[in-house]
């Protein structure tokens, strides 16, 4: 293992430190560590928090801040936080509208949330995101898992409550934005969990892994790497295929690295998968590239489409800020 | 009393097998759950002379927190709701019956908040059996307590095999198979430990 790191046991602590010095005009770290929250909050707006294990920087602390989250609880690399962190988190950051929780389709994101939703005394509800549709019951997963879709979820969400819309109505736009996205990624190297000291799994140096998870979960299969245009086809077609959209239909696109992908590969499959969407007639109205939900150091990525309407995707459009998104402020 | 042995015992055996765990996880999940097992049995150690000093029922719930506050992921909750169940249900000085009681009334709590059911490679598949055990078996005493101990090492062993059976997960194809679930591994670790020392006691 060659990481930039001084003890596996002080990864996550020293990461959060540094998120919080290089983003001081965004967040606050919870001096506990428990949570990042939002520097400045909005008196009665509905609070948005969400979380999980880390590894998938900028997810979730890289979208606090204005037009998005207002706190977030990182777990251990790739382990969900635990109850008593939500709890501690919706202490700080509920201003009176009570709290939205964001939570992806993971049995222990499921747990552990849906513990902190019981015992919070103030009034909650919880999105689920399940938009990968490589596979259904995953090892650990019962139903789809939660990948990119997420930071979609995130920012249309998160504008709505930042102009003020109701916890019960954020609820349903959730999940209406989860409903409407899909995605499905891959994966050409493993990658590394610091404590577990190798990588968490094995594959050939042509082989890549079609429907990989975001911790290096197995996908649909195994096979030999084949080029951008083709994988961006059966990633985008299976996207595709899921949503059943009709020819014309409006999508915001999100080509998504893993974390070992360089950009410059992520704009070859980002121009790759908007050629399926023109030849099956759908319409990229927004476009983004980058590195949002990864997985460590593992190359490959995702390919998201959230099919938008009028409404949707006005709120993409409202201004964010936040230490990995922003525009418009 | 001895619960306090057996709760170095039951924390002490994951820390040693942390290898293992992980390479189980390695071969069909994201590798962690030896990690995370570990970090909820050194967090318990550090209580040891608050648990030590506490009646078993206490001890338990004590536990119970402890993991859902530290280990995270699905094991913090599972384990944690196991614990804190057991600490609500047994008695002070708890016989097998006693046992097999809390262990029914922990199973069904861990289906609720797990959505999980008997036969989906969980420990739910090592502690079912147990239970069952428990509750038929004519035996008593060490015997008893000897065949526990079988029955929690068999029971996990067979986890290997429930992916083939149920068609759960049967994306990963010919690789899950073979593979031990690895909190099932943990599950039958921890109770190997528990007899191990109620059998050196007696």
């Amino acid at each position: 293992m060659k990481k930039l790191i001084n003890h596996v046991d002080t990864v996550l602590a020293e990461s959060l430190h540094g998120f919080a010095a290089a983003h001081a005009d965004i967040v606050t770290l919870d001096p506990g560590l428990q949570f990042v929250r939002r520097r400045t909050l909005k008196r009665g707006k509905v609070a948005l928090i969400s979380g999980g294990g880390s590894g998938h920087e900028p997810l979730h602390t890289g979208f606090i801040g204005h037009g998005m989250l207002d706190a977030a609880c990182p777990g251990q690399v790739f382990t969900s936080p635990t109850p008593d962190q939500m709890l501690a988190a919706a202490h700080e950051v509920e201003t009176g509208g009570g709290v939205l929780f964001i939570v992806k389709n993971y049995s222990g994101d499921m747990m552990n949330f849906q513990m902190a939703a019981e015992m919070l005394e103030r009034d909650n509800e919880t999105v689920i995101i399940n938009d990968d549709v490589a596979v259904e019951n995953s090892t650990y997963t019962t139903g789809r898992r939660g990948v990119a879709g997420t930071m979609i979820v995130e920012r249309i969400v998160g504008a709505a409550a930042e102009r003020g819309d109701g916890l019960a109505a954020l609820k349903a736009l959730g999940d209406a934005v989860n409903k409407s996205t899909a995605s499905m990624g891959v994966a050409l190297t493993s990658c590394t969990v610091p404590a577990a000291g190798g990588p968490t799994f094995q594959m050939g140096a042509e082989e890549m892994e079609m429907g990989v998870g975001i911790h290096g979960e197995p996908g649909r299969r195994r096979v030999k790497l084949t080029s951008a245009d083709d994988i961006a086809a059966e990633l985008t077609g299976a996207v595709l295929k899921d949503l059943s959209l009709k020819r014309g239909q409006e999508v915001v696109l999100l080509v998504n690295g893993f974390g070992g992908t360089p950009l410059m590969e992520l704009y070859v499959m980002t121009h790759a998968a908007n050629k399926v969407l023109a030849a099956a007639g759908i319409k990229p109205v927004r476009v983004l590239t980058g590195s949002y939900v990864t997985s460590l150091e593992m190359a490959g990525c995702s390919i998201t489409v959230n099919a938008v309407d009028a409404a949707m995707l006005a709120l993409w459009d409202d201004p964010v800020h936040t230490a990995a998104l922003r525009w418009r402020m | 009393m001895i619960h306090d042995q057996l709760i170095r015992a039951a924390t002490q055996i994951l820390i040693d097998h942390v290898d293992e765990l992980t390479a189980l996880d390695q071969a069909i999940g994201d590798g962690d759950h030896g990690l995370n097992m570990r970090r909820g049995a050194l967090a318990i150690q550090s209580k040891y002379d608050e648990l030590a000093a506490q009646s078993l029922n206490d001890a338990l719930k004590t536990m119970g927190m402890t993991c859902m506050s530290t280990i995270g992921g699905s094991s913090g909750p599972v384990f944690g709701t196991l614990l804190v169940t057991l600490g609500k249900e047994l008695p002070a000085e708890p016989q097998a019956a006693d046992l097999a009681r809390a262990l029914d009334a922990s199973i069904k709590a861990l289906t609720r908040l797990g959505k999980a059911e008997v036969g989906q490679k969980t420990l739910l598949d090592v502690l079912e059996p147990v239970r069952m055990l428990l509750t038929t078996s004519s035996e008593q005493g060490a015997a008893l307590v000897a065949r526990v101990r079988q029955c929690a090492f068999d029971s996990a062993e067979a986890t290997a095999q429930m992916d083939a059976t149920r068609g759960r997960s049967s994306f990963l194809g010919d690789r899950a198979l073979g593979h031990v679930d690895p909190g099932s591994r943990s599950m039958a670790l921890i109770i190997g430990a528990i007899c191990d020392v109620l059998l050196a006691a007696r």
